[in-house]
């Protein structure tokens, strides 16, 4: 079997949850190499064995990450030319996407995106229009490339001996990789609670929270659950709770094992964000709202009365 | 600062959609038409910078015949003139052709930037903006929730999972944009009579240099193996609250083994 690349996302080290379900997706298909670019290599080293990465490529330059996108896209090809890889999974995020569409170009690839599972031949399942169909697709051309949707499926650990080759790596940047220069990275707000593309559960609130005060509802309910909390795109524009927590279209796509809508009507953009949620449940105060058609469980309510009152609940059940 | 526009004509999402099951391409007969909702915001800041700059815009959009409204509405928020990419050839293309097909067609215009929408609603690949910077070899300056320019130079905010990156570089350069950018205006009564009198060119793929054997659906680097509706979600329970409301979502929590 041949190597299957998987580009490890990581923040200085601390892998991110979807990098560990790349390496399981991987496994049955081939064998692991992740790539590891930037600094944090000790750290992540032990947790890349332990999910199987049988090689790790490490490139630790810090020009790669000076730039957007296109030195990792460049790596990358240079990678799959001397490793001939089967296939090169990337994670479905707005970069991740970035680097497989340049990537695809340079070794003259076909790339698919947004996958949710993967299947031996390298074939690609998808869940589009919102989830209502699923497909089946494979690449006809070069080296597959694969973006994998974050949370689609369980990352589990490998059996056997944990231990990855370090493969130290770099390339040759082209001028055209060293254009659009980052001169600076500001993280908005990080606080204790789990990151919302990879929570088991999310709480979100839309306009029916009524103000950023409110929004205390949404999080004590996410406190108790140990989950996420996620906005609609109304809440966010009216400052209520920051844009890195909005969900849908032009928000994050996430799949949780559950997903509680508080005072969000269900428009398709929301959907389009969480519509693959394992369990959904909604509260409502209209029983006409369109989120009720996608609830396993809906209380038509009072948010303001039925969250807290859930909250309660969970922590006396939890104590 | 001139500036080229790329917007694409989508399927109403309101509208249901699906799959041909001949072709296994998006059945764009069966649903109307509308410009991409995010390719608006790349139009205003198109606008503004060029109003900021005494520059103009060109709209590009590659589609059927009737992507040719979308072009027209584009011209009507204020847009100065219009190319309509279209030609069979072109039909059932992926990300991979529809960015050569661009780049060709960019290679006929001049331009100091390039604009995209961040996504088209329909494919929701995200790809093509950063593959024609690629091809282009010009700097990307993509997922932009804010632009300045100060003469050459372009600095962008860059959107990212948990904040920003502030980005630099130099014209010509290609963006995308972010819908928190800015507020689309609507079209004016005077901008739609005005946008009848403004030029809108229709390209072949001949005109722009394009090797036919490269784009449409023959060219696609992607096979669809099959494709299922999804079970519909079983209709699922709901209650009105009635004081205990709660309460009853805390029992079905429990059942389902979240608590
Ligand atoms: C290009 C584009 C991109 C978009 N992207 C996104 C996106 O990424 N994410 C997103 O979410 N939206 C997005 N939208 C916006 C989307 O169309 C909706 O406008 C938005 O999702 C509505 O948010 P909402 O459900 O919170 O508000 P509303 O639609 O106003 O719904 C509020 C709901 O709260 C209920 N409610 C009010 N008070 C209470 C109460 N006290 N108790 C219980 N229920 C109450 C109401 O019955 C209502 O159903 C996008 C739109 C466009 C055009
Ligand atoms: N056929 C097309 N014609 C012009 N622009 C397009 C076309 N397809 C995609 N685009 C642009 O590329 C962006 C991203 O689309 P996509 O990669 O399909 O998600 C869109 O917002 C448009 O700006």
């Amino acid at each position: 079997m041949g190597e299957i690349l998987v580009l490890v996302e990581h923040d200085a080290g601390t892998l991110k949850k979807v990098t560990l379900e790349l390496l399981t997706a991987a496994r049955p298909l081939g064998t692991p190499a992740a790539v590891f670019v930037g600094p944090g290599f000790g750290t992540a080293a032990p947790r890349l064995a332990e999910y199987g990465a049988a090689k790790v490529y490490v490139a630790e330059t810090p020009e790669l990450t000076d730039y957007v996108v296109a030195p990792t896209a460049e790596l990358l090809a240079s990678l799959v030319g001397t490793a001939a890889p089967d296939a090169v999974l990337v994670a479905s995020t707005a970069e991740g996407k970035e680097v497989a569409a340049r990537l695809a170009l340079k070794i003259d690839s076909g790339v698919l995106t947004d996958a949710v599972g993967l299947g031996e031949g390298i074939v690609a399942e998808q869940s589009i229009f919102g989830g209502s169909s699923i497909v089946h697709s494979r690449v006809t051309k070069g080296v597959p490339i694969i973006t994998m949707r974050p949370n689609a499926t369980s990352p589990v650990a490998a059996d056997g001996p944990a231990a990855a080759e370090r493969i130290d790596v770099s390339v040759e940047l082209s001028d055209a990789a060293r254009q659009a220069r980052v001169v600076d990275r500001v993280v908005v707000e990080k606080g204790s609670r789990p990151e919302l593309t990879e929570a088991a559960i999310v709480v979100s609130g839309g306009r029916g929270v009524g103000s950023a005060e409110n929004f205390s509802i949404i999080e004590e309910l996410a406190d108790s659950l140990g989950a996420a909390v996620g906005a609609s795109r109304a809440a966010t524009d009216a400052g209520w709770y920051p844009h890195q927590h909005q969900v849908g279209q032009t928000g994050k796509t996430i799949s949780p094992q559950l997903y509680i809508a508080c005072g969000i009507s269900g428009a398709i953009q929301h959907r389009a964000g969480m519509q693959t949620s394992k369990t959904i449940v909604a509260v409502n105060k209209d029983p006409e709202a369109p989120i009720f058609e996608l609830v396993d469980f809906g209380v038509v309510g009072d948010l303001h009365q039925v969250v807290p009152q859930l909250t309660a609940e969970v922590r006396r059940r939890r104590a | 600062m001139k500036i080229v526009v790329c917007v694409k004509q989508v399927p109403d999402t309101a509208q249901e959609r699906r799959l041909d099951p001949a072709d296994k391409t998006l059945d764009r007969a069966a649903v109307d038409g509308v410009l991409n909702e995010l390719d608006e915001y790349a139009i205003e800041e198109s606008l503004r910078l060029a109003e900021a700059t005494a520059g103009d815009v060109t709209v590009l959009s590659m589609g059927p015949q009737r992507a040719r409204e979308t072009i027209l509405k584009a011209l009507q928020m204020g847009a100065d003139r219009g190319v309509h990419l279209l030609d069979d050839a072109l039909a059932g293309s992926d990300a991979g052709a529809t960015s050569y097909a661009l780049a060709q067609a960019l290679g006929t215009l001049e331009y100091d930037l390039v604009i995209f929408g961040s996504e088209s609603t329909d494919a929701r690949t995200s790809l093509v903006p950063a593959m024609v910077a690629e091809r282009l070899g010009l700097p990307q300056l993509t997922y932009a929730a804010k632009v300045d320019i100060e003469g050459t130079a372009v600095r962008i905010q860059r959107q990212t999972e948990d904040g920003y990156a502030v980005v630099e570089a130099s014209i010509p350069a290609v963006l995308s944009v972010v819908e928190k950018i800015n507020e689309p205006r609507y079209p004016s009564f005077k901008g739609i009579m005005a946008a009848k009198k403004k030029p809108l060119e229709t390209l072949t793929a001949a005109d722009a240099g394009i090797d036919p054997a490269a784009v449409g659906l023959a060219a696609s680097s992607t096979a669809v193996d099959d494709f299922a509706d999804r079970p519909p979600r079983s209709a699922g329970t709901i209650i009105k609250d009635d004081g205990d409301g709660g309460a009853k979502l805390a029992d079905f929590l429990t059942e389902q083994k979240f608590i």
